[in-house]
């Protein structure tokens, strides 16, 4: 027993520090707010008396208007964005995949958007998804009149339905992230011994049924990846929104604005609600990949 | 693959990996490449788009940015916008270095020697502590905040910098954690470590002696992601400092939004800040890749 500890008692110090670290700061602090999003302290002052509510502040969010109003946006954001950064990246790899020349300025200019600051993606895509039309026309609406293409002109995220606002605001994000998923599946297509292509079409298979039922599925680790990584980053998405509408638009609302404003508002019990539940969603996401993650790698 | 092996740095090897020569020739004809490099080509004017415009705009006179005039080259080119933004921008930019910098290289450091211990010198329960790290990547942050602020008030930490390079340096640990944990499973064989161990190495001698010389390429890849998601931080600065102690995403969101909003400065604005992380993607671009694998799944 005393030799063991000797062998593994010095990795478990190395890890101390970030076990504390984490468990107060990660662990510790969500069950902080755990407990705020309990009670009715609707102020920003501190001390005071504070009492139990139990899960009033929860039963009523989803019982507002406003707040079902940020979910529903969530949703149709979260489809809307994973489908296009899934459609154009794995459309980019396509492309690049059997090797073009020139292949590396094509990648390094579709990753490029990674390196940039969703800050300054926004402060650019909000001029160019501007909702003026006609002679007016700025930003993209412009370049449509530009090329002809007037009946292209639209107002963005300003009016129409949840679905074309929330697919303005997913445009820029797609065209941020596609690079992402493009880089991606492309390793994953180079990954794929080349032997199985050759065996794919010896035995005849046209190019189409060789991507369907031979290259594909063996992509499906790499596609659910995707779907994790995009999932998350949609659901938490924040810094895009806050520039191109300002976080004060009930269009665009999304509960991690919805939660910023709170705050500003002083409400700090309900503002912890709206990051728990924001939590729970990301967690269902995400729990169960950690898990699955976690296990894959032990066993090998 | 998953998007944990991914994070190994073989992806990235593996993009830059050309496909064998056999493998272009069949199956594609030369009308299937023109149709392919137009798709292309298409592909990257829409990428290209809006560079065209904020480069444009950022010399432009405020009698040029009309709507009729967005789309043209500046009648006269003027260096003024720049000249207006980099004066608000500057001190922003300066906080934003002394944060960035130091945050990363302290997580890096932190996650090295975890990775190490993951990888290679692991004791029981190491997959719950894993998994428990792991978990910290994807939380909302949103969900720390309230309290993050309020623990920070209580320690008394200055605001500004300070406080952010501290939540950086913490939120930060789990993806560089990661990052080392997959690139010593992947490059420090075994046997290494178990014949370090029978000559009576100690952890701490082995991975000073062993692991660290050959660590440059997983720092390279995790300094580049820690500055990269530093420096674009925006959530983090929002929640926890001010105007006049906040890092330059902070600044551009002031100088870019309001009532009256100068649009060549924003675009000079939206182009400064964003040439350091440019700089770091054009010089180590290889390196970028390969911590994107795995910082992606950072949102």
């Amino acid at each position: 027993m005393h030799g063991r500890i000797r062998t593994w008692g010095p990795g478990a110090l190395v890890l101390l520090p970030t076990v504390l670290l984490l468990g107060y700061f990660v662990y510790g602090l969500i069950a902080w707010t755990f407990n705020t999003s309990l009670t009715d302290r609707h102020t920003a002052r501190r001390g005071g008396p504070v009492d139990y509510v139990g899960f009033e502040n929860y039963a009523n969010l989803f019982g507002e208007e406003r707040f079902l109003n940020s979910l529903k946006n969530l949703g149709v954001l979260t489809v809307s964005f994973i489908v296009g950064t899934l459609i154009f990246g794995v459309i980019w790899a396509l492309l690049l995949e059997k090797g073009v020349t020139g292949e590396g300025v094509f990648r390094s200019v579709f990753l490029f958007p990674m390196a940039i600051s969703m800050i300054a993606s926004g402060v650019v895509w909000g001029w160019l998804l501007n909702p003026s039309q006609g002679d007016d026309a700025r930003g993209l609406n412009r370049l449509f009149s530009i090329l002809q293409l007037n009946f292209l002109e639209n107002p963005w995220w300003t009016a129409g339905s949840r679905w074309t606002t929330m697919m303005a605001i997913a445009l820029p994000a797609v065209w941020q992230l596609s690079g992402y998923i493009m880089a991606l599946f492309l390793a994953g297509f180079r990954g794929i011994p080349p032997e199985l292509r050759e065996a794919a079409r010896v035995d005849g298979a046209s190019e189409f049924k060789l991507y369907r039922h031979v290259l594909f599925p063996q992509l499906s680790p790499i596609a659910l990846s995707a779907l994790i990584i995009l999932g998350h980053m949609s659901l938490k998405l924040f810094d895009l929104i806050y520039a191109i509408t300002g976080p004060n638009q009930f269009r665009t609302e999304v509960p991690s604005i919805y939660m910023w404003n709170t705050l500003l508002r002083g409400d700090m019990a309900k503002a912890a609600a709206i990051a728990i539940v924001l939590l729970a969603v990301v967690a269902v996401l995400v729990i169960p990949y950690v898990a699955y993650t976690v296990r894959q790698e032990s066993e090998e | 693959m998953t998007a944990v092996e991914a994070a190994t740095g073989q992806a990235a090897a593996a993009i830059r990996r050309k496909p064998q020569r056999g493998v272009i020739s069949d199956g594609s004809t030369r009308r299937s490449r023109t149709v392919r490099y137009l798709l292309l080509l298409l592909f990257l004017l829409f990428i290209l788009t809006p560079v065209y415009v904020v480069v444009i705009g950022s010399f432009k006179t405020s009698s040029d940015t009309t709507a009729a005039a967005q789309w043209s080259l500046p009648e006269t080119w003027t260096l003024e916008p720049w000249r207006k933004a980099w004066d608000v921008l500057q001190p922003y930019m300066v906080r934003s270095l002394s944060l960035a910098i130091p945050a990363a290289i302290i997580s890096s450091l932190i996650g090295s020697a975890n990775g190490f211990v993951l990888a290679r010198w692991r004791f029981p329960g190491a997959n719950l502590v894993f998994a428990l790290i792991l978990f910290g990547m994807f939380i909302p942050y949103q969900a720390v905040m309230l309290p993050l602020r309020t623990t920070f008030q209580e320690l008394d930490v200055t605001r500004g910098v300070p406080t952010l390079i501290i939540a950086h340096v913490i939120y930060g640990i789990p993806i560089c954690t990661l990052i080392f944990r997959n690139y010593y499973a992947t490059i420090v064989p075994n046997e290494i470590i178990e014949s370090a161990r029978v000559d009576g190495a100690g952890l701490i001698q082995t991975y000073l002696r062993i692991i660290l010389p050959i660590s440059i390429s997983g720092f390279v890849v995790t300094l580049i992601w820690q500055f990269t998601s530093v420096w674009n931080d925006f959530l983090f600065a929002l929640f926890l400092t001010q105007q006049n102690n906040g890092p330059v995403t902070l600044g551009l969101a002031a100088l870019a939004g309001g009532q009256k909003v100068d649009y060549a400065a924003s675009m000079a604005g939206a182009l400064i800040t964003s040439i350091p992380t440019l700089l770091v993607y054009i010089v180590l671009g290889r390196w970028f890749i390969g911590g994107l694998m795995a910082g992606a799944l950072k949102g």
